[in-house]
């Protein structure tokens, strides 16, 4: 499919918040995307004709469940280029990232370090730094240079024979900068260090294939997807997922118990204890066979039109993005002496919907030397009229602040 | 739009926000603590000199938008020579009723971290609704 502004208001339609919302304008994709219609009639169907636990029923409703929860890691497994059984399904991307932090505590001898990057999402952050502290490893930072790309000489420098894990971002959810995780990846795999790539940006807004890629792990969430919230995905390399421990215990995650003990069950089951958010996982596969329906190659094309768009019409901002080319549609901006709230704000007026804040990188936003910044994020169902109102409502704070 | 009730970025709102009163240091403050919310990483700092029970100066520095601006500076003004008791005594309400504009849930949080702010550096916790944002 090839997507352009009418493909897009066509493509709309598919969305019944925009019919119930009539002058909405949806830019904070980055933060979750609006959802088809397919995916809200998967939820209600289940609950209408298919509701039932899964894994545990001999009657025909529960097995068709199962089934289906089943189908969805296959479909998600297929959408990422992953392996048999190589996917697990949590709540979101941050869930997916802690599950693996705790997977490894004790298991690191004649280590020193976890490298990240200085563009990591809190989630891909936070998570790090207690396993740092656990673990008794001290954490390093890539670079990121004034261009708003990540600078790798300095990865190559940090990345060595003590590192334990190196943890980045596919595609930064503050500045749209897309990384060259495959050379991180590889960089980490060199120097015999696990290596974890947060794909919430990353699945979303690009063509994934975790094994070109070559990284060991893969997080990202399904609402940020066109998938319910509450779906995120874990995608883990066959024999690291069989060789990590679990973190949550219970029900679903067991092949046998005794008073005593536990034997773990097979992969995903292991790392999806108790009754799993089944309407969402079903549904989270109607919202990738949506995007496969559209492409994600087409995806990307479309916001990198909207971007040049943005980028030739938004002259009087100060952009925080690397260019055409290395970034996804995501632009984050300030206003001279407006506050990104500000901005935020009087752009509401006009039903108008960005992000103004830090976008969980409180020390990117340190580092840029700003408090926060103007974000707008886009996605295949966006036009160039909802970047003409954006331009209009930015005209209009720079009208309210100057006069 | 303009002339939209809804809005808060009125005049005087605007021109508190590009002149406030009592931006700046004290040299040698008697109390002094900073704030931030945690929600968009704006950051202020109150300071201020008590002589005599009476708060005789009061400054502040901030990285914050028009709201969280001006309401510093409504705030800063109105405790000027107030007693410690008496700037217990000042509530969320207070900074709503000074800044006299329509305020969304989400944007008060900006507007009370000035006052937040100043009661945590006289060690109390402010009352009234959504007197509870976390101050570092
Ligand atoms: C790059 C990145 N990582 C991680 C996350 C966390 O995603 P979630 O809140 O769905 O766990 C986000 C979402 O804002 C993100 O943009």
């Amino acid at each position: 499919m090839r997507i352009d502004n009418s493909k897009a208001k066509e493509l709309r339609q598919d969305f019944p918040i925009f019919s119930s919302r009539k002058n909405l304008v949806y830019l904070d994709n980055a933060a979750t995307t609006q959802k088809p219609e397919a995916v809200i009639d998967a939820i209600s169907d289940y609950y209408k004709s298919s509701n039932a636990n899964i894994h545990r029923g001999v009657y025909k409703l529960s097995q068709e469940a199962t089934e289906k929860y089943e189908a969805s890691h296959k479909q998600v497994e297929n959408f990422i280029g992953a392996g048999n059984n190589e996917v697990v399904f949590t709540r979101n991307a941050t869930e997916s990232i802690n599950l693996v932090s705790y997977g490894f505590d004790r298991t690191f001898k004649g280590k020193n370090d976890i490298v990240l990057t200085e563009m990591e999402h809190h989630s891909n952050m936070v998570p790090w730094q207690q396993f740092a502290k656990r673990n008794n490893l001290r954490l390093k930072y890539i670079r990121v240079k004034e261009d708003f790309t990540l600078d790798y000489d300095d990865a190559e420098k940090k990345i060595t024979d003590k590192t334990a894990i190196v943890a980045a971002s596919h595609i930064s959810n503050a500045l749209g900068t897309v990384n060259d995780v495959k050379m991180i990846c590889s960089l980490a795999a060199k120097s015999g260090a696990l290596s974890l790539v947060d794909g919430a940006q990353g699945a979303a807004h690009s063509e994934v294939d975790v094994k070109s890629i070559g990284c060991d792990f893969y997080a990202f969430s399904g609402h940020k997807m066109l998938g319910p919230t509450g779906t995120g995905v874990l995608y883990g390399k066959k024999e690291l997922l069989e060789a990590m421990a679990p973190f949550n215990f219970g029900g679903d995650m067991i092949s046998k118990v005794t008073y005593e003990d536990a034997e773990w069950n097979s992969i995903p089951m292991k790392f999806e204890a108790g009754t799993p958010n089944i309407s969402g996982g079903i549904a989270l596969s109607e919202a990738i066979g949506y995007l496969k329906k559209a492409g994600m190659k087409s995806i990307e094309r479309w916001e990198n039109d909207l971007l040049k768009y943005a980028m030739e019409n938004m002259k009087n901002v100060k952009k925080y993005n690397p260019g055409l080319g290395k970034s996804a549609g995501i632009l984050s901006f300030n206003l001279d002496n407006v506050h990104a709230h500000d901005v935020a704000s009087i752009l509401d007026m006009h039903d108008v919907c960005i992000r103004g804040g830090h976008h969980c990188a409180m020390p990117l936003m340190n580092k840029l030397g700003v408090a926060g910044t103007a974000r707008a994020s886009f996605y295949l169902y966006n036009t160039y009229e909802d970047i003409d109102m954006l331009v209009k409502g930015i005209n209009e704070a720079e009208k309210v602040f100057r006069r | 739009m303009e002339s939209d009730d809804s809005n808060m970025y009125r005049e005087h709102i605007l021109e508190l926000y590009k002149e406030p009163s009592n931006y700046g240091t004290i040299k040698n403050p008697t109390h002094q603590k900073t704030g931030n919310n945690p929600l968009c990483g704006d950051e202020i700092t109150v300071q201020i000199t008590v002589k005599g029970n009476k708060v005789e100066d009061i400054k502040f520095r901030a990285r914050g938008c028009a709201i969280s601006i001006a309401s510093a500076s409504l705030i800063t003004d109105y405790a000027k020579g107030k007693s410690l008791n008496g700037i217990r005594s000042i509530g969320s309400e207070k900074v709503v009723d000074l800044l006299h504009i329509p305020i969304s849930p989400v944007r008060l949080k900006c507007a009370l971290l000035p006052l937040q702010t100043l009661h945590d550096a006289i060690g109390m916790k402010t009352e009234g609704k959504n007197g509870t944002a976390r101050n570092k």
